[in-house]
């Protein structure tokens, strides 16, 4: 069995960015990846990131991506890197099965970073299994990785950032959006996407969801109806729209089922996307020497990633003997700049989650 | 409602502007009325003429006295949410973020359209331009009514 | 349907490979997965539920689902939303939970 100091499981921005801060601190890592290339959700993001220039604010997601990538790739003997391989077992001993291919791999690392991600969340409505209803995520790979579009109109449940950011992404690859649903009587993400997608005539309705679809083997339509305040539907209120594709953005939840394997302690949290693994300030769970970052510890914009991501490497360097030169420096650098990017109105679900985790007084 | 369906009120909008005296020349307008953790619009002014300080959630604030309205702000603009306008004796020059192909071209007559999404008249492209600087956003430049100042956003092509 | 044109995104023409799907000969590009392959073809059923038989399309596209699990070159639960394209394939659509299959 092939023995390594450190694992990382998931090579999206926050295991990209934790290897590269081990790989500066001299310590070797092995990214384990199982799509079959690197770069996680930020190779289809053609949109301008926010935050500040540190975490590559006005880049675009895409080139944020090569970014990462060539940061790891600048140290070919300190990082190695497995894609279309599954972590599909992971012990209290810090043993991990890999599935590639068709082949079983056995390791054992002397600490892990468990950097899954997240996947979207589902919706409960008749027909929701129809072949055409599709996480928005999921659309926005096919069409800006692979060129491919899903219909020629489509609607949108959810008017959070990434259902506002895909509506946009649709029309700006030829498809028109129909409509933007959205569940609550305000819109969930930022105004400016909002106002972009306002401007190029998509309307976005608030106090609104799907009801029904309909379709034989594939969507043919939808019914929406209005909701009251108590989020039922309001009789009468029905609307038939023929659609055959429907993007469902109604949040993501954090991918945690490794961290369920080795029994660490969980709780379930709503502010940070469902059930996530109780951690300390260094981002450690209650099994030694498994760490975690990303949006597997709750779900958060890709700036935040990378900067966990960082945060992550530089502590686990630190654990198994190799001090960044700048420990101390970076450390505060990075802690300061999860606080700025939490800090506004946006930030307020994480500070509310991160203190109900650690069992702190949730009165801000 | 900016809230409910994206569009800001007259008064939000016009909080955005400068008085009308400073409108002679070029400015930028920064529709941003959020507290979001974003600054490139402050990083990138090569004027130094838009403060949001070490809060990144703090919404920008253009100093006009210092503003060119040379445009730098408008493409690097996560949100596409900046754009400057300038005063002419007959029409306001419009320069927005464009990011939607085919590019409309010089001389174009298209559809000016307002934060609604409606058609509220024609107007002009003077000036497409696309650089490397400015990352795959088009810059356009438009002549507009007078009177659309607060009510122009955008442009449409007709078919 | 492929975009043609786009303000951010450069698409260049790319290989065509040749594989089948449910023995019918059909064509995809280089880069694509076989779920994209197959949704640019306008084949949207990939699977089907276990109990009732109902339709399963491509649903995250990051190979969490199982929502468009096939069988291909024999191999039954392929995630085709993950994995790439290759000449000669043969996709078949998956009517059970997969059974053992031989070596090839």
């Amino acid at each position: 069995m092939r023995e390594l100091d450190l694992v990382i499981i998931g090579g999206g921005p926050a295991g990209l960015s934790a290897a590269k801060i081990a790989a500066e601190s001299g310590l070797n890592s092995l990214i384990i990846e199982r799509d079959y290339k690197v770069g996680g959700q930020l190779v289809k993001q053609t949109h301008m990131f926010f935050g500040s220039e540190k975490q590559y604010a006005k880049t675009r997601g895409i080139d944020i991506a090569k970014i990462l990538v060539n940061d790891v790739l600048a140290y070919p003997d300190k990082v190695e890197i497995m894609t279309e391989t599954t972590v599909v077992g992971l012990y209290k001993d810090n043993v991990l099965t890999l599935l590639q291919k068709e082949k079983y791999i056995k390791i054992k690392a002397k600490a892990i970073i468990i950097a899954t991600g997240a996947s979207e969340k589902f919706l409960a409505f008749e027909n929701n299994d129809l072949p055409g209803i599709y996480g928005a995520g999921a659309v926005q790979t096919l069409m800006n990785v692979h060129g491919v579009l899903p219909s020629e109109e489509v609607v949108m449940v959810g008017s959070g950032n990434i259902g506002l950011i895909v509506s946009y992404q649709l029309i700006q690859a030829g498809v028109k959006v129909k409509a933007v649903l959205e569940a609550a009587p305000t819109i969930g993400g930022y105004k400016v996407h909002a106002s972009k997608l306002k401007r190029l005539g998509v309307d976005i309705l608030t106090s609104t969801s799907v009801k029904r679809a309909e379709g034989k083997d594939t969507l043919e339509k939808i019914i929406i109806a209005k909701l009251d305040k108590n989020w039922d539907y309001i009789p009468g209120t029905e609307e038939e729209i023929i659609v055959d594709a429907l993007c469902i953005s109604v949040g993501l939840s954090p991918l945690t089922s490794l961290l369920s394997m080795v029994e660490a302690d969980m709780k379930f949290v709503n502010y940070l996307g469902g059930l996530v693994p109780v951690i300390n300030h260094q981002h450690e769970t209650s099994i030694k020497n498994i760490f975690v970052a990303g949006d597997v510890c709750g779900v958060e914009e890709a700036s935040s990633a990378i900067v966990e991501g960082y945060f992550s490497g530089l502590i686990v360097a630190e654990r198994l003997g190799y001090k960044h030169p700048n420990h101390e420096e970076l450390y505060q650098d990075f802690e300061a700049q999860l606080e700025n990017l939490r800090s506004g109105p946006f930030g307020e679900k994480t500070r509310l989650g991160l203190k109900e985790l650690r069992g702190e007084n949730n009165a801000e | 409602m900016l809230n409910k369906n994206g569009v800001p009120s007259l008064e939000e909008i016009k909080s955005r502007f400068p008085s009308e005296e400073f409108l002679n020349k070029p400015k930028a307008i920064t529709e941003c009325y959020e507290n979001i953790p974003c600054n490139p619009c402050s990083t990138s002014c090569p004027f130094d003429a838009i403060y949001i300080g070490e809060d990144i959630n703090t919404p920008p604030v253009v100093d006009f006295e210092k503003c060119t309205g040379c445009g730098v702000c408008v493409y690097n603009c996560p949100g596409l949410a900046i754009f400057t306008v300038q005063k002419k004796e007959d029409c306001l020059v419009f320069k927005i973020p464009y990011e939607l192909v085919p590019y409309p071209e010089k001389g174009e007559i298209v559809n000016a359209i307002n934060r609604n999404g409606d058609i509220i008249g024609e107007c002009e492209i003077e000036k497409v331009s696309i650089t490397n600087r400015q990352d795959r956003t088009a810059l356009l430049q438009v002549k507009v009514a007078q009177e659309l100042l607060y009510e122009f956003i955008t442009v449409r092509r007709k078919l | 349907m492929r975009i043609k044109n786009h303000p951010i995104l450069e698409f260049k023409k790319q290989s065509t490979i040749n594989f089948t799907f449910d023995g019918k000969s059909v064509e995809g590009v280089s880069g694509d997965t076989i779920a994209s392959a197959l949704h640019n073809l306008g084949i949207r059923k990939l699977s089907h539920s276990i109990k009732d038989k109902r339709a399963r399309g491509f649903y995250c596209a990051i190979g969490n689902c199982a929502s468009c699990n096939m069988i291909v070159d024999g191999v039954p639960n392929v995630r085709t939303c993950v994995v790439l394209l290759e000449e000669g394939m043969a996709v078949e659509t998956q009517e059970n939970k997969g059974v053992l299959y031989e070596r090839t």
